[in-house]
């Protein structure tokens, strides 16, 4: 009797049980891997469009933005310039996995290996995951988030609740703590707080107003100023979440425009860890889909047919094109982290003497699994490419480092792949994917409360280099929006300066 | 079985709210280029799906980002190093927006790019038509719609013999007799047959003869009642009624009249074209079907296509009475007025042959005004032009001429335009006259 799971390339819901089951044998009893429990779901390619445009989540508030980026991925679809991706899959838990229906079952099987074991072990396991996001609560809080956006709307207006949504996304980048946390209140500031609400709501109740004739509002009781909340108060300065520090000392928003931008910094704040770990996350489920599609295919669960075919679109998916080559449009994070990745499992089995020297640490310890699962826990791109980047792969990625000043004609090339320059390239690299590098370091300096309100914002230039003009105007003005007075950036360099 | 959930069958358009608002955002950009794009299509082509190119502007999400273009200094990593050795240098291309950055810009949607997706036919249209309708169109339709038709409007006591309603009368002088007590022929003739059989019988008692006064007096009785209670009473009938019922017709026909001598240079004729494009979008939502006929005339008027009406070029003189002509005579042979809205519109720089103006009046009054439903004269200027009669009393010779019409025919409008700009207002304007004096 054949052991094959399948052998068409058509799906049905038993196949798919059967599959999945065989790939959580291999995932959790051979590799070990530790997940959310997983929640499959089967979606059509209007859906998957309509998850993209909403930043894939399966529920978001509405916005003008989303329209817009759905009409673009649905242009772009539609004139074939771009491809649907296999699946979408949600920090959440239980784990979303959004499987697409036109997939046949040899990528049903790979999707799920990727989606529902590589990216949720890794969204379960890694620091920054742990440490800023709530994989339970998330769902929950956008259920929160759309259904109070749209009460806002109807009793604000959509105009008004657009205005403020608007000025928030644009400081989205700058709505996320980096490097503490929020400052946590105390469990008696919490049950204090709760009191005081539900005092407030007593009081505001009135039994008589309910009679007033209709267009007459009763007269708005004043909330119970909480004094640590009220902006006089003392502000921690300087502060780098520009977003929080609005909705905390805003002189002019009012209590529904503080909870919106509360809402946008959250999911800010959720998606930040992402960003740090494009690299890592991808090369994660890369590398544990390709390990579980090769086990299946040597147990004979799987045909040759469908493990060409996997290796078909595994190969185009970690494709890395050259500097030079049209299809080029930066690195590849699919191919780095799965080369990464992979090369750790061959220093761990076969080193070579180099290997050695670089990574005493590991070489030849024949726990590749211990080792990878060790980084995936610990690292994010920045510190992973720092500490794992092998002379090797750099070698056959043919890795170089350019150095650009903005007033030289010609950008120099500073090392490339040989003795030399190997920690050059990797350090020029990992700074590359360090967030916070690229996004721009800009911090609330101060705020003249007492006299005529100016908000004073100061960016520390990274290397000298400043922000984009027309932007920063733009974004300015949404500053100004939500501070309701003045607001002064000035660009000044950061003491610091990093080594090349 | 668990872990799948099937979503395919969720209902559709999730993002629908989000479309609306996108759209709604970036309606004037939208709408500019909408106008734009008119230009180029076909006047039957409009109302179809198309993709539109709106400018990034309005509907841009700024964000803070660093530009080391204009200073300071990066380092950056590529692969596939083929030749380099550190100290090489390279030429930065010198505009300093190659292809690279410019599409990455788009794809953060900062970049000033133009903005390209698709439009549904019913999204475009509503930009159109936002707050546009042909005047009172519903009402004045059904009122000067010339076919008819008879419709069932139920039972009458009254009407002709020939639209009895059998069945009904029948039930109704059924229950009647029912109600009577009317004797039936079946219970005369069993009388009569026992009557004959004690006629029969012999020899004859007193009983027998008893009987049979008895059998001869309810047949009597029998057959006096069934004659003042008639088998079918005049308050049993029943006709069918009928109504007479106004039917809209379905379909219309668009004369387009255009001046092409001389004087119509491109500019004029593109603003010819837009208008045409509008009304004809405005006449596809009202009928199922909806005929163009271009009739383009110098001193001659002749039927052509479309690409010939607007691409082709005639010399001679400008009489527009003989376009008038060839519609009228259009529409006679092959749009009768039982089966066809008829709309014209036409465009002219405003010449005509002296005297003509009036031919054109009387042909109006009296034969094509009564046929049209609408009929809109636009007549194209150049800026200065304009400002010389900015006045509508004042004007050349077709002008005034055509003023008197427009005073006579509350579906007549006239209007100038110079400029693009001007077409979508005033086509407004026309239909929202004649609104306010239908």
């Amino acid at each position: 009797m054949s052991s094959l799971l399948f052998t068409e390339a058509e799906w049905d819901f038993s196949v798919l049980d059967r599959t999945y089951k065989a790939i959580e044998d291999i995932a959790l009893g051979d590799l070990k891997l530790d997940v959310y429990p997983n929640q499959v779901e089967i979606i059509s390619s209007e859906q998957m469009l309509d998850a993209y445009s909403s930043l894939a989540m399966p529920l978001l508030y509405n916005h003008w933005s989303f329209g817009k980026m759905f009409a673009r991925e649905e242009t772009m679809y539609r004139r074939g310039y771009s491809a649907l991706a296999y699946e979408i899959v949600i920090n959440s838990s239980p784990c979303i996995s959004y499987l697409l229906e036109e997939n046949s079952m040899t990528m049903q099987a790979l999707v799920m290996a990727h989606a529902a074991f590589g990216h949720n072990h890794f969204f379960k396991n890694n620091y920054l995951f742990r440490q800023w996001t709530n994989a339970a609560g998330i769902l929950d809080y956008l259920d929160f988030a759309k259904k109070y956006i749209a009460a806002c709307e109807e009793r604000h207006g959509r105009d008004e609740v657009e205005a403020v949504l608007d000025s928030a996304h644009a400081l989205m980048d700058q709505g996320v703590f980096r490097y503490r946390r929020p400052p946590k209140p105390t469990k008696e500031r919490v049950l204090e707080k709760r009191r005081r609400r539900a005092e407030y709501e007593e009081e505001a109740y009135n039994e008589l107003w309910r009679t007033l004739p209709a267009g007459i509002e009763p007269p708005e009781a004043q909330p119970t100023i909480d004094p640590e909340e009220h902006f006089e108060g003392e502000m921690k300065l300087p502060e780098e979440n520009l977003l929080y520090f609005l909705e905390k000392y805003s002189p002019t928003l009012k209590a529904w425009q503080r909870e919106i931008l509360r809402i946008v910094r959250t999911l800010a704040q959720y998606f930040y860890p992402q960003r740090q770990t494009k690299v890592m996350n991808e090369g994660c489920a890369t590398f544990v889909h390709h390990t579980i599609m090769n086990l299946m295919y040597e147990r004979g669960l799987i045909t040759e047919g469908s493990l060409l075919e996997f290796l078909h679109s595994h190969t185009s998916v970690v494709f890395q094109p050259e500097f030079d080559d049209r299809r080029y449009s930066g690195l590849n994070p699919y191919a780095l982290g799965f080369g990464m990745m992979a090369d750790i499992k061959r220093i761990c089995e076969k080193p070579t003497q180099e290997d050695r020297d670089w990574f005493p640490a590991f070489a030849g310890n024949g726990d590749w699994m211990g080792t990878l699962k060790d980084a995936w826990a610990n690292y994010r791109d920045e510190s992973f490419i720092e500490q794992f980047l092998s002379p090797k792969l750099m070698r056959d990625f043919r890795l170089f480092a350019l150095f650009d000043k903005a007033d030289n004609e010609a950008v120099k090339v500073s090392a490339i792949h040989n003795d030399t320059g190997y920690r050059r390239v990797r350090t020029a690299l990992a700074r590359q994917y360090d967030v916070g590098n690229s996004d721009p370091n800009i911090q609330v300096v101060g705020a003249n409360l007492k006299s005529d309100r100016k908000l004073y914002l100061e960016h520390r230039m990274h290397r000298g280099v400043p922000l984009h003009h027309a932007t920063k105007e733009l974004v300015l003005a949404h500053v100004e929006k939500l501070w309701g007075h003045d607001v002064a950036l000035e660009e000044i360099a950061a003491e610091e300066t990093v080594a090349a | 079985m668990t872990y799948f959930i099937d979503r395919r069958l969720n209902p559709k358009g999730k993002s629908l709210a989000n479309r609306q608002r996108f759209l709604r955002r970036a309606r004037a950009q939208i709408r500019e280029a909408v106008q734009k794009s008119l230009k180029d299509s076909a006047v039957a082509d409009l109302g179809k799906e198309r993709k539109i190119k709106i400018s990034a502007k309005g509907t841009r999400e700024p964000r803070f980002r660093l530009d080391p273009k204009t200073a300071g200094e990066q380092d950056f990593v590529l692969p596939g190093n083929k030749e380099f050795v550190p100290g090489d240098e390279i030429k930065k291309p010198k505009s300093g927006e190659d292809g690279q950055r410019g599409k990455q810009a788009s794809d953060s949607g900062e970049g000033e790019d133009d903005f390209e997706f698709t439009m549904t036919q019913d999204e475009i249209l509503d930009i159109f038509f936002e707050d546009l309708e042909l005047p009172n169109l519903v009402r004045t339709t059904l009122k000067e719609t010339p076919s008819k038709t008879w419709k069932r409007a139920g039972l009458s006591t009254a009407g002709s013999p020939n639209q009895i309603n059998l069945v009904r009368t029948m039930r109704n002088s059924f229950g009647r007799r029912l109600a009577l007590k009317r004797p039936k022929l079946s219970e005369l003739e069993a009388l009569q047959a026992l009557l004959d059989e004690a006629e029969q019988e012999r020899p004859e008692t007193e009983e027998t003869r008893a009987r049979i006064s008895a059998l001869k007096e309810q047949i009597a009785k029998a057959n006096a009642k069934r004659k003042w209670i008639a088998f079918v009473d005049p308050i049993d009938v029943r006709f069918n009624s009928f109504t007479e019922q106004p039917v809209p017709t379905s379909q219309a026909v668009m004369f387009c009249l255009m001046d092409v001598s001389g004087s119509m240079g491109e500019r004029e004729k593109d603003l010819a074209k837009r208008f045409y494009m509008l009304l004809h979008l405005f006449l596809k939502r009202r009928y199922e079907k909806v005929d163009v006929v271009f009739i383009r005339h110098t001193h001659d008027a002749q039927e052509v296509d479309e690409h010939e009406f607007f691409y082709s070029r005639q010399s001679g003189g400008t009489i527009v009475s003989t376009a008038l002509d060839k519609m009228l005579e259009i529409q006679k042979e092959r749009y009768a007025t039982a089966d066809w809205n008829i709309y014209a519109a036409q465009a002219s720089d405003g010449y005509t042959q002296s005297g003509d103006a009036r031919r054109c009046v009387e042909m109006l009054n009296g034969d094509l005004m009564p046929l049209c439903q609408y009929y809109a004269y636009i007549e194209i200027l150049d800026e200065r032009e304009m400002e010389v009669f900015a006045n509508e009393e004042s004007g050349a010779e077709l002008w005034r001429a055509y003023r008197t019409v427009a005073e006579l025919w509350p579906n007549f409008a006239t209007k100038r335009i110079s400029k693009p700009a001007d077409i979508f207002p005033v086509f407004r304007e026309l239909f929202k006259k004649a609104e306010a004096s239908a």
